[in-house]
């Protein structure tokens, strides 16, 4: 796991070294073993690097046979074990042992053909000297990120936004569209991210860069599910299963110990429960708990340890280490949020890293690939209730579908509850029907903008508008579900549930994530998959649910869903109190950032403040978060320059390589293997 | 200033869902349609006529046709405080 960053400039002449230098700095946390810095004519490129395969060997940046080619990489390619078997054989010599290289040998035989043979979590940037070209990839899922910003003829990247920032000629100004879009469905949409003229390269893409400018292509996409199949239950089960023992047992593919997280629910303790099955039985695992008792899930966790007898360290965390914690969560995340819930992350992925640990499992992407979220079954309860608007038995599933909502006191507002979710019944023919209700709650925050920043109130139905193109071809021909399961794995999924809660937490702590269910061989069976074995009546992630059978406690495959949270408001206005709170949602810092109404965000405060701390309503929670990250997000990057780090020179590897100028003629598809003494 | 039950319960909304902002708030503005209130602030609305007007909402009763405009509300109170 690293950090990768590169300037391209095919304007000016520009001496990158102390500008590559500063963004590697911005970048320490993810990488704090070694450092490296190549540079030749147009190119610079740099990588951060945490040793996990061929601890010695492994420096970046790698070349091929004759140093044509030169690459950084973040990431693991974890079938490299094949890919080198396979390229050797086809001629190429290696000088490391490591899955970077495999890289360079693979773009040589198969240019942008190479990202088919690739099972792995990755960015990486590759210089071709002989065309003169930078080639940069990202995984399918967009696990790891890649950031970029472009000038003219000059293209500056990096693992994450800080890194960019290094460069001061580039303005640091946050993008009112996102944040229009973020306060609505949580992430950008598309590049976007949550800074003017900063893009990340989007999941399943890679780009060129030339003189000849900047070219995108997708090369993945999410397929759709297959419409006959004669395959019975246990066969898609077993099928299932093979594929994910698979998944694990490539995850396990290093030089250091992995370890696995247990969150107490079906996801993680399945993925613990293979690898202590099959591979090892001596695994460590790892949980964070609440003390808030409304959010702890330490007696699954518990249980969970005890039928699968692994070393485990458990730590908790309280509302105060929340709020405390929350200023770092948010210079790592790099964008506003509207939950806690990545700050235990970051707690964990540092006690994780106090133990010695470098790599965890975790069970992240089981709800978006086998539909466990509730957001899928209610689009599913809308549409069989639709069949019968009058019906007074089929809303009764919303019951079912929410305990927590429809419990205790809110029993009595039963009726008035399910006219709130009918409102959906309105949109079902529309492409985006399985998030209109959760992007109209979020949307409700918008009112806290202040005219002078958002001047046209938000219109739901032209966001809806601009994210219909961003859909495939043939979209409504899929399965509801499926076009629910598509629209969150390509927004959630990688733009809030990847980034926010899993790349930059765990890299906050040095560690590496894997994540089996996110092998896209799993992605690519889950999609193909009739929906009965996704949502089977009211059971979510049915077939997981089968195929962990007696591999995992009955009490945590039948458990109801538990969304997985962290408390709001208690952390930033309760005890005890937060200073940098009371500072960033003053009346002069209010002004000063001109984002948000300071009046009403001070009755949204009193609101809270009054009930102790607490804030009954989702969207009241949602913008106190949402409006606090975001003057974070603006004192920690814009008022400031995001730098916390310097990197000694001695600790960076130089290599300086001077052009010689080759003809060879311009490839932009697959070309075979150059001959390489 | 009017202290009608319609102006009290329009200044709770104002002051407690709007966060002062009166914007289009009119008397027959459905509260869902806008979505003034949510699923949970339907709760914080029942509590509020509870207490100041002194009432008892029985659980039947708490339906949009009661509950889901300043006009609907208003007829509401009116039923309920005859009633009581």
């Amino acid at each position: 796991m690293c950090g990768i960053a590169g300037i391209l400039n095919f304007k000016t002449p520009e001496d990158k070294i102390p500008l590559l230098s500063s963004m590697l700095a911005s970048l320490q946390h993810r990488g704090p073993d070694s450092a490296g810095i190549f540079t030749q004519g147009p190119a610079g490129l740099g990588s951060v690097r945490l040793s996990i395969i061929d601890l010695s060997g492994g420096n970046q940046p790698i070349h091929n046979e004759d140093k044509s080619i030169w690459l950084v990489f973040n990431g693991e390619i974890f079938n490299y074990p094949e890919l080198r078997t396979l390229l050797i054989s086809m001629g190429h010599q290696f000088y490391t042992q490591t899955d970077t290289e495999v890289l360079v040998h693979l773009y040589e035989s198969f240019g942008t053909g190479m990202f088919a043979h690739l099972n792995g979590q990755f960015a990486f940037a590759l210089w071709d000297t002989r065309t003169r070209a930078l080639l940069l990839g990202r995984d399918r899922l967009g696990i790891r990120p890649l950031f970029y910003h472009l000038h003219h003829q000059r293209l500056i990247f990096g693992s994450e936004i800080k890194a960019l920032f290094a460069d001061k000629t580039i303005s640091r100004e946050l993008d009112s569209q996102s944040l229009s879009d973020i306060f609505c469905c949580w992430a950008p949409v598309g590049k976007a991210t949550a800074f003017k003229n900063i893009f990340q390269l989007p999941p399943g893409h890679y780009a060129r860069f030339s003189s000849q400018g900047l070219s995108i292509h997708q090369y993945w996409e999410i397929p759709g599910p297959v419409q006959e199949t004669k395959k019975s239950t246990d066969q898609w089960v077993e099928e299932l299963n093979e594929l994910i023992i698979d998944a694990v047992r490539i995850r396990l593919r290093a030089d250091v110990p992995v370890a696995a997280y247990l969150s107490g629910g079906l996801d993680s303790t399945y993925i613990t429960a293979l690898v202590k099955r099959h591979f090892n039985n001596r695994l460590k695992t790892f949980s964070v708990g609440f003390s808030d008792p409304a959010y702890d899930e330490s007696h699954f966790q518990k249980k969970a340890v005890n039928f699968l007898g692994t070393d485990h360290q458990e730590t908790s965390c309280s509302h105060g280490d929340i709020g405390e914690i929350f200023p770092e969560v948010i210079f790592h995340a790099e964008t506003p949020l509207l939950r806690t819930a990545p700050a235990p992350l970051m707690h964990l992925a540092r006690q994780v890293k106090r133990s010695g640990l470098k790599v965890i499992l975790t069970g992240e992407g089981a709800d978006e690939i086998f539909a466990g979220y509730n957001i899928f079954k209610e689009d599913k309860v809308l549409r069989f209730w639709a069949k019968f608007p009058e019906s007074q038995i089929r809303p009764r599933l919303l019951e079912k579908l929410y305990p927590y909502i429809f419990s205790q006191n809110n029993a009595r507002a039963t009726k008035y509850l399910e006219t709130f979710f009918k409102k959906g019944m309105d949109h079902l023919d529309s492409p985006t029907a399985s998030h209109r209700t959760r992007w109209e709650n979020t949307s409700h925050t918008h009112t806290f903008f202040s005219k002078d920043f958002l001047s046209t109130p938000f219109n739901l139905e032209h966001f809806i508008q601009r994210f219909i193109p961003f859909l495939p071809d043939g979209f409504m021909a899929r399965d509801p579900l499926s076009r629910a399961q598509y629209i969150e794995q390509k927004t959630f999924l990688p733009n809030y549930l990847l980034s926010s809660q899993g790349d930059r937490m765990s890299m906050a702590g040095s560690i590496e994530g894997r994540y089996p269910f996110l092998d896209h061989r799993v992605v690519e069976f889950a999609a193909t998959l009739p929906p009965h074995l996704k949502i089977n009546g009211m059971t979510e992630k049915y077939i997981l649910k089968k195929a962990a059978g007696n591999k995992v406690p009955r009490k945590i495959i039948n458990r109801p869903k538990q969304p997985y949270r962290a408390p709001i408001s208690p952390a930033f206005l309760g005890t005890p109190r937060q200073e940098y709170v009371r500072l960033l949602l003053s009346e002069t810092a209010m002004n000063e950032t001109g984002y948000f109404d300071f009046k009403k965000t001070t009755r949204l405060v009193e609101k809270c403040r009054h009930q102790n701390g607490a804030l009954l309503s989702e969207r009241e929670n949602m913008a106190l978060v949402g409006i606090l990250s975001t003057q974070l997000l603006h004192d920690l990057f814009i008022r400031h320059q995001p730098q916390k780090n310097q990197i000694s020179s001695q600790k960076i590897t130089i290599t300086q390589n001077k052009e010689t100028p080759v003809h060879v003629p311009h490839t932009q598809g697959n070309h075979s293997k150059i001959h390489c003494g | 200033m009017s202290h009608t039950p319609k102006a009290t319960i329009r200044k709770f909304i104002v002051d407690n869902f709007l966060f002062g902002e009166t914007g289009d708030l009119k008397d027959n503005t459905s509260f869902l349609e806008e979505g003034i209130i949510d699923s949970t602030g339907v709760l914080e609305l029942i509590d509020f006529l509870e207490e100041t007007f002194q009432i008892s909402i029985a659980d039947d009763e708490i339906i949009p046709e009661n509950l889901d405009s300043l006009d609907n509300l208003e007829k509401f109170l009116s039923r309920s405080t005859i009633n009581s």
